[in-house]
């Protein structure tokens, strides 16, 4: 019986320490740390514009984050001129509220460059959004684009099929934009893997629907028998997709696209079959990527423009048949929550 | 050089020259490009410049009587913007509707008001309020760039008809063109109209209304930006505003100009845009079709107008009238 109480006894007292030990935890250096790291930090967003669904997106979940760690974010909206993103980054670094991280959505590979380099050296760490550019940011957060362009061109072959034509039509953005030209490089390296499907045309839309429209007009009458097209941007591709309906070709032509996988702009259009696949960049996954590195960043202690980390967005090319409640993300949604608030 | 040779060559104005331009790419692309001169892409050709069309049909007019309107497009995607998004939060489709059209008529007025009666030139009047229409709306009256039509709604309706398989932009524009023609060719305003483009000061001292004449002007201008944006808006079923920031605006006044409307007014009419249409619509077809890319396309545009705009330089030189009150 004696052994039985020491026993018990022992394990009493074990039990007690056990039961002290996590009193320690309140002493956890990490929320003290962090809150002293982050503390009235600020962050600011200049994409190409603010007025379409990436941009608005990324928006609601930095600010929701950012200012959950007690940070000031901000966004500056160019309106896809290049000029008024340039002259937005310069006052941002020269402002006596200097931002401590940059994020940029570059509208092509060299423009904001030299910005970029001399916010880096006023101590601002340089994030690069969804369109790289030549230069070596403190992360690139986005899609790899030539990747996105190989699962385009595998989703546009399966939506073809063996018995087709096997002629691929492709809507280009333009000539300058890394995001366009990257896509096409994958596109094509699948293809050539590929030697009986053929690209019969590859105009550019130059990100306007009406173009992207006349062009696949013109397309479509010189090549009845194209099985897809690829074009590079949901943004124009209702314009390629008015193309197809007027041709009288719904159903036959597998339309393929990317976008921010925001519900009306691609879900909708997958259930209605007006897209055949559209690679969908998930967008919270995306900003809670950029939340990480910016946490991260701010503190690492490092000087801004020490790390270049690529951070790519996993991607997936979703069609009607594997679409899911959750597949998209609802801009309508997140603003009526920003709204109530 | 003998003399005759001279007149013949001087016969020959700006229209003539780019319509010989346009006859010569036709049949050139005819013989060269399968599928050319398929109907189906004879429509496409016509359909893909008549929005382009009806722009410049406004736009002609403004110039005729020696003005420019740089709202137009602005006028054009934003009306329709704004007029989608009251549909899309649910205000009834009449209200929004008279909403949008007197926001626009009002555009037309104010841009009017300024040239006619505060005599501020009518190139700055349009650019700034252009700018403006583009920022209001922008910030304060839609949320997005891209609005999308309501399903069901007549202006997706109005994208799917069809007469004889042509759609429905082709009618609108040839049906607004013979409007625009009788206007001009016929009432006594549009004979007005040349008059007070050729000389505004002259106009006025025989008793025409120059400047009520001119407000009228650019409230034409704008409603036919509106109908434009309608029929963008129908075709693609939602519309972009990002369309403001695009090359539109220069193709509309390209379209004009080439077509041989002198930018010094007085001179041209809808013929004329008939005719640059018509050479912007085959010019980009065939190039597209040949698969040339955006920047070629662009630059061999611009050096067509280039050499149009030097051609009519030579053989219609400046007149004495024109270089001492200047044009635009």
């Amino acid at each position: 019986m004696k052994l039985i109480k020491t026993l018990m006894a022992a394990a009493t007292a074990l039990a007690v320490t056990a039961f002290v030990a996590p009193t320690f935890a309140a002493d956890d250096p990490g929320p003290a740390a962090y809150a002293q790291a982050l503390k009235g930090k600020r962050v600011m967003l200049v994409p190409l514009a603010m007025g379409f669904d990436l941009a608005q997106g990324w928006a609601h979940y930095l600010k929701k984050e950012v200012e959950a760690w007690g940070g000031t974010f901000e966004t500056r909206d160019p309106n896809w001129v290049v000029d008024a993103g340039a002259q937005a980054i310069t006052d941002a670094i020269s402002s006596d509220t200097r931002p401590d991280v940059l994020i940029i959505h570059a509208p092509d590979l060299n423009s904001y460059s030299k910005l970029m380099k001399k916010a880096q050296a006023a101590g601002t760490y340089v994030l690069l959004v969804d369109n790289p550019a030549n230069f070596p940011a403190d992360a690139f957060v986005g899609s790899d684009w030539d990747r996105l362009g190989q699962l385009e061109a595998e989703a546009a072959i399966k939506g073809c099929g063996e018995n087709s034509s096997k002629k691929i039509g492709l809507v280009q953005g333009d000539q300058a934009n890394s995001s366009s030209l990257y896509q096409y490089a994958g596109i094509m390296k699948v293809l050539d893997k590929h030697p009986d499907f053929k690209v019969v045309a590859k105009p550019d839309s130059n990100w306007d629907a009406t173009t992207s429209r006349n062009v696949t007009t013109t397309m479509l009458q010189q090549n009845s028998d194209i099985c897809s097209i690829i074009d590079f941007w949901d943004g124009d591709a209702t314009g390629a997709s008015a193309a197809i309906r007027d041709a009288k070709l719904d159903g036959k032509v597998f339309l393929v696209t990317t976008g921010g996988g925001e519900k009306a702009a691609d879900c909708d259009k997958l259930q209605d079959g007006t897209y055949g696949a559209v690679v969908m960049t998930e967008l919270a996954r995306q900003s809670g990527d950029m939340n990480a590195i910016i946490k991260f960043l701010l503190q690492s202690g490092q000087p801004a423009g020490t790390s270049h980390t690529f951070i790519y967005t996993l991607e997936k090319a979703t069609t009607k048949a594997d679409l899911k409640p959750d597949s998209c993300w609802d801009l309508k949604a997140l603003q009526a929550e920003a709204a109530a608030k | 050089m003998n003399a005759i040779g001279w007149r013949n060559l001087r016969s020959l104005n700006q229209e003539g020259i780019v319509f010989a331009i346009a006859v010569v790419l036709f049949v050139a692309a005819a013989i060269g490009l399968p599928g050319f001169i398929d109907p189906n892409n004879l429509v496409a050709i016509v359909r893909s410049v008549s929005v382009l069309g009806i722009l410049a049909l406004g736009m002609a007019v403004v110039i005729i009587g020696r003005g420019i309107d740089l709202s137009a497009v602005a006028i054009m995607a934003m009306s329709v913007a704004w007029y989608l998004q009251l549909l899309n939060t649910g205000t009834s489709d009449g209200l929004a509707f008279a909403y949008v059209l007197a926001g626009v008529l009002a555009i037309g007025l104010l841009n009017g008001f300024l040239v006619a009666y505060a005599d501020v030139p009518a190139i700055f009047v349009t650019l700034a309020t252009g700018s403006f229409v583009f920022g209001y709306v922008r910030s304060q009256l839609i949320t997005q760039d891209a609005v999308p039509v309501p399903q069901g709604h007549w202006v997706e309706l109005l994208g799917g008809l069809r007469f004889l398989d042509i759609p429905i932009e082709v009618f609108v524009f040839a049906g607004l063109a013979f409007l625009f023609f009788l206007f001009l060719r016929y009432t006594k305003w549009g004979r007005y109209i040349y008059f007070a483009g050729d000389n505004p000061i002259a106009a006025r001292n025989i008793g025409i209304p120059v400047r009520p004449m001119l407000v009228l002007r650019y409230v034409l201008s704008a409603f036919v930006a509106l109908i434009a944006g309608l029929l963008t808006a129908a075709s693609l079923h939602s519309i972009n505003t990002r369309v403001v920031n695009s090359t539109l605006l220069y193709d509309i006044v390209l379209v004009a100009v080439i077509g041989g409307i002198g930018l010094s007014g007085g001179r041209g009419g809808v013929r004329n845009v008939l005719v640059g249409a018509a050479l912007i619509g085959i010019l980009l077809n065939a190039m597209t079709i040949i698969d040339i890319p955006l920047l070629y396309q662009n630059l061999i545009k611009a050096a067509i107008l280039l050499g149009a705009i030097i051609v009519d330089g030579i053989i219609n030189p400046r007149d004495e009238q024109t270089a001492q009150q200047g044009d635009i």
